[in-house]
């Protein structure tokens, strides 16, 4: 029943960005910024972990799951160092995405050439 | 008299506003056109002169082989009809790449006298025009008018990476990796194709306050119209003195729109008209729209219809070729599209 209940929140979450794409003219880039930020303020509020409860990957890998990351780390290194914790805890909540980004986008660059889109 | 020619005394070789006549005609001498796998599996594949496996075509970089094909359309149409590079007085064209650095570097390649030109897919036939001033005006008497574009060059520069899995919307049109080069010579010269460039056309900026870069061809279909209607008025000509009217890369939406926009200025386009970003792919391509960029209008020219008018199917044919002169930092701060099309008219001479 997991699997199932992932499926459904991740493919519709999915699906509200594809409709946005194709009904509107919001170009892609600003539809991750607006997941991100529609995550941290979800997370934040604390509403979005309610939905990771009941979705797990299906609501932690999308870009939304990366802004509840953000917000959660920003509200938990706050309360352990003040105001200086809720601007490093933001990025300490998602290192291990940033890096996991960063270590595998360089591996696939020094492996991979690009080429052409048919 | 206009109160303006109180002190400019009006060029003897103007009609109207905008459209030159040359009376001392240029000819084609000869014509080339490269283009790659997608464009040789197009409509118009069995036409070019050599169509590309791979298109990065031994190259470290897509800008590398873009430049390649620049140079190499050059020397192509130069040896088909045997004349020497030495003979060539000018150079000129453009791409889409920034500072043109496509025509840019096959200009060193060559070392021909080179005048560079940027009018996004017009480029064209702004360089035919430019070209033929030059010979119609004596100062010289061999041109080489040339113009490249790329797929994963300009892709890259004015969308997304060729990597990012975005889907295209309907209205896309796909740029063509392509390039076109036409020699001109001095009226009376031996390799004469029997074509001539009688007049040529410089197009306004037109533009309808279009901001969807991936809608170019409605924003550039004002630009085809105004120009294909200052040319008939001008000339004092109407569609039927025309065999074909072409416009370049306007696509499937942006030439039915042109026929819309001509018709509500009395312009019937009846089945005179043709544009080669609607036609250079088949239908069964899906490339939803069609093609784009300077290659685009280049290839056709310089392989289909050229040919088509050596071989007495047109006689007389109006080349527009359509640009849109945006840039990548105009697009995200969310300028509209300003657009020109730049036309020459090629004639068949007869007897």
């Amino acid at each position: 029943m997991d699997y199932i209940y992932a499926f459904l929140i991740g493919g519709l979450l999915c699906v509200i960005a594809q409709i946005l794409m194709d009904l509107t003219s919001i170009t892609p880039g600003k539809i991750l910024v607006l997941y991100v930020t529609v995550g941290v303020i979800l997370g934040g509020l604390g509403i979005y972990d309610k939905l990771v409860d009941f979705a797990g990957a299906g609501a932690t890998v999308p870009l939304t799951g990366f802004g509840n990351s953000l917000a959660k780390g920003a509200i938990k290194a706050a309360g352990e160092r003040g105001i200086i914790g809720a601007f490093t805890g933001g990025m300490t909540g998602t290192a291990a995405g940033v890096a996991a980004a960063i270590v595998f986008g360089y591996l696939a660059a020094i492996i991979f050439k690009p080429k052409t889109k048919k | 008299m206009d109160n303006r020619y109180k002190q400019i005394i009006p060029a003897p070789n103007r009609v109207g506003t905008q459209t030159l006549v040359f009376n001392n005609r240029p000819s084609v001498a000869s014509m080339a056109a490269i283009a790659g796998d997608l464009e040789g599996e197009g409509t118009f594949g069995d036409h070019y002169d050599m169509v590309l496996t791979d298109d990065l075509w031994g190259e470290e970089t897509w800008e590398k082989a873009e430049s390649k094909m620049f140079e190499e359309v050059v020397r192509k149409a130069l040896a088909k009809d045997n004349l020497d590079e030495k003979w060539v007085e000018c150079l000129i064209g453009g791409d889409l790449l920034n500072q043109i650095i496509a025509a840019n570097f096959a200009a060193r390649q060559l070392g021909l006298p080179f005048l560079g030109v940027y009018g996004a897919c017009s480029t064209m036939a702004e360089s035919l025009l430019v070209g033929s001033v030059l010979i119609s005006g004596g100062f010289m008497s061999c041109v080489a008018c040339a113009a490249s574009s790329h797929f994963s060059t300009a892709e890259r520069q004015y969308r997304s990476p060729l990597e990012m899995g975005t889907q295209r919307t309907p209205t896309a049109q796909r740029t063509v990796t392509g390039a076109g080069c036409t020699i001109l010579v001095g009226p009376g010269s031996g390799s004469s194709k029997g074509i001539e460039i009688t007049h040529g056309t410089v197009g306004k900026v037109v533009d309808l306050g279009i901001t969807d870069a991936n809608n170019m061809g409605a924003a550039m279909a004002p630009a085809a119209t105004d120009s294909i209607c200052a040319h008939l008025a001008d000339t004092g000509r109407t569609v039927d003195d025309y065999d074909l009217i072409v416009t370049g890369d306007l696509g499937a939406l942006g030439s039915e729109l042109t026929r819309e926009l001509c018709l509500k200025k009395g312009v019937d386009l009846k089945d005179k008209y043709l544009d080669c970003g609607d036609s250079i792919f088949t239908k069964e391509q899906d490339m939803k729209a069609g093609g784009s960029g300077c290659g685009c209008s280049a290839v056709v020219l310089n392989s289909y219809l050229l040919k088509e008018m050596m071989s007495s199917k047109y006689n007389r044919i109006l080349f527009l070729a359509t640009g849109a002169l945006l840039s990548v930092d105009s697009t995200q701060q969310g300028e509209s599209i300003p657009c020109v099309a730049h036309g020459v008219v090629f004639e068949r001479r007869m007897g």
